[in-house]
């Protein structure tokens, strides 16, 4: 039992440090899938994630491999697309997925041609594939701080981002917050995507945002237990993850990922709110 | 106008190139920079070369550009490595509708089998191994003698000349590698691109990603690194020039050992770096093992 589940991380410093960037991880970007998915803006996480590439490869080709430009390039790609649709759809007749698609797909080819510029060198995609078992202090660092920043700003937004996301009009209508608190917002879930694709890369770092927020949906209906939920939910896909990449020799990002999925599918068939359970209260309730 | 002039030109070229390419250089694309290297050493000036994935650059992952397939389309002669190393050429050769003949250079070298998560497939990094690529060079030598029958001499002599230097290459490789303890000789690099370098000189290569650099690193391989390198089994470690280092610098800080050096594997370097030519590259990976492993 202990060599199975916790010598590997007492062992090797480098586990140490996946474990505990994926657990960072995963507090912050639980409530935040939490709040994209109530704000049936699941698919937007997909869409920031590949507008982050084109700030990110401006980052690299200009400063090398090194974690604060391509973050700060990722972040100010992701923030450009994520107000520019933002904007759009508050100020025009644009819904905000369809804004949110036209930016992003406009991210994209720029980054892929941006990649394609540097052309032969060091595979691009391949360093903005990030590995959770290569995070140095920095990475770790930087994964805590916006981890800190987002828990805070959840805390002191709490009651507007509820509001915004079950009645967007109503909060308009009754406080100057509304816009704000929709951008704020926006930034959060930018940030919390930088982050991911350092541990993880672009693409899979928005797994460890929605799945665990999806499958927290079939077990609880209170917003504050729906995120304790995913956190932990995104905890224990990490740690699995790690665990099965350690014994079973497979790649640590997937494997997290596929973790989430499990618990998804789980919670999917078993949970509370999920297919049986709520099956077998819908029969009791005709025979009574 | 413009676009009439470029028609007639595309005709007038279309027309022209077969008869022309006896007076003018034979056109020779090569996939990778080591083998345009080699090409260019044996054709002399006989030959143009173009490289399709150049210095630094990573074949394994290399997405083709249409100047790519352009060459292609324009070329007598494509030189390819084989053995599964250029993942994108087929697809070129079909899409750019290619005349020219596709000559594998890896014809005859024994290759090495993949172990672990590679098990079965074909090594591709045969030109790691000096006696491979004079192999490489006699195989290059035909193809071109029967692309360009009228300069067969020059490349006859030129590929003689290279040839001699190999031989004085692969005794020099093998005096530094005997000069290293038996007991040192593993070392740690990004992906496994050194099989038959270990192979023919006697190291032991070890590397976190499997043979082609378009694989993830699992928890159980760095795990495995980790613990050679605690138990002083590994006596080294490199990064590349075409991986991410980033792994290794982890393991590097880990088992706090320094890293040793930059290895060139798939790719030459730039013109102002240490490995401009194959016989360079060569040069310079021995002179960093060995000075990375004697200096620890």
């Amino acid at each position: 039992m202990y060599s199975a589940l916790i010598a590997p991380f007492m062992d090797y410093a480098f586990m140490q440090r996946a474990l505990f960037g994926t657990l960072l991880l995963a507090i912050g970007a639980g409530p935040v899938g939490v709040f994209l998915m109530l704000r049936r803006m699941s698919l937007a996480g997909d869409a920031m994630a590949h507008a982050i590439l084109p700030g990110a490869a401006v980052g690299y080709l200009l400063f090398g491999l090194a974690i604060f430009p391509m973050t700060i390039g990722g972040l100010i790609a992701g923030l450009i697309v994520a107000l520019g649709a933002g904007a759009v759809s508050r100020f025009t007749i644009q819904n905000e997925d369809a804004s949110m698609a036209a930016f992003y797909l406009i991210s994209l080819a720029a980054g892929v041609l941006i990649v394609s510029l540097r052309g032969s060198s060091v595979d691009l995609m391949h360093v903005l594939f990030g590995t959770v078992l290569a995070l140095d202090n920095q990475a770790l660092a930087l994964i805590g701080g916006i981890t800190v920043l987002t828990i805070l700003m959840l805390f002191i937004f709490w009651r507007g981002l509820i509001a915004e996301c079950l009645d967007p009009l109503f909060l308009r209508s009754v406080s100057r917050l509304g816009t704000p608190v929709h951008f704020i917002f926006l930034f959060l879930v930018v940030l919390n995507l930088v982050s991911g694709f350092q541990a993880l890369g672009t693409l899979l770092s928005v797994g460890l945002m929605m799945l665990p927020a999806a499958a927290a949906r079939f077990w609880t209906s209170r917003v504050e237990t729906m995120c304790l939920v995913a956190v932990a939910i995104g905890m224990a896909s990490g740690v699995a993850g790690l665990l099965i990449s350690y014994h079973f020799s497979l790649p640590s990002g997937p494997s997290i990922i596929l973790n989430a999925g499990v618990f998804y599918l789980v919670s999917l068939l078993f949970g509370r709110r999920g297919i049986i359970p709520s099956r077998l209260r819908s029969q009791r309730h005709r025979t009574a | 106008m413009t676009l009439k002039w470029f028609a007639k030109m595309l005709f007038v070229t279309s027309v022209l190139s077969p008869v022309a390419a006896h007076a003018a250089p034979l056109k020779v694309v090569a996939s990778f920079s080591i083998l345009g290297d080699i090409a260019q050493e044996i054709g002399g000036d006989k030959i143009t070369i173009t490289t399709l994935v150049g210095p630094n650059g990573d074949a394994h992952v290399y997405e083709p550009k249409p100047a790519d397939a352009v060459a292609m389309t324009e070329a007598n002669l494509v030189l390819v490595n084989g053995l599964g190393f250029e993942g994108f050429i087929e697809r070129l050769a079909k899409t750019s509708a290619s005349s020219a003949q596709i000559i594998t250079v890896s014809t005859g070298v024994t290759p090495l089998i993949g172990e672990g998560e590679d098990a079965g497939k074909n090594d591709p990094h045969a030109f790691q191994s000096i006696p491979n690529v004079r192999l490489y060079v006699k195989n290059i030598v035909a193809a071109l003698c029967v692309a360009d029958a009228a300069d067969c001499e020059t490349f006859k002599t030129n590929a003689g000349a290279y040839d001699a230097k190999l031989a004085a290459l692969d005794s020099d490789v093998r005096a530094a590698i005997a000069s290293i303890p038996e007991a040192k000789r593993t070392i740690i690099t990004s992906h496994d691109a050194f099989g038959y370098f270990g192979h023919e000189y006697g190291l032991k290569f070890l590397a976190p990603e499997g043979i082609s650099t378009d694989s993830e690193a699992s928890a159980a391989g760095v795990a495995a690194l980790v613990d050679q390198m605690k138990s002083s089994k590994a006596s080294a470690l490199f990064v590349e020039n075409i991986s991410d280092p980033r792994l290794i610098k982890q393991i590097s800080e880990e088992t706090g050992i320094k890293i040793g050096g930059s290895l060139y594997s798939d790719a030459l370097s730039a013109a102002d770096e240490p490995a401009a030519t194959y016989i360079d590259m060569m040069r310079s990976n021995v002179k960093v093992i060995k000075g990375a492993i004697l200096g620890s």
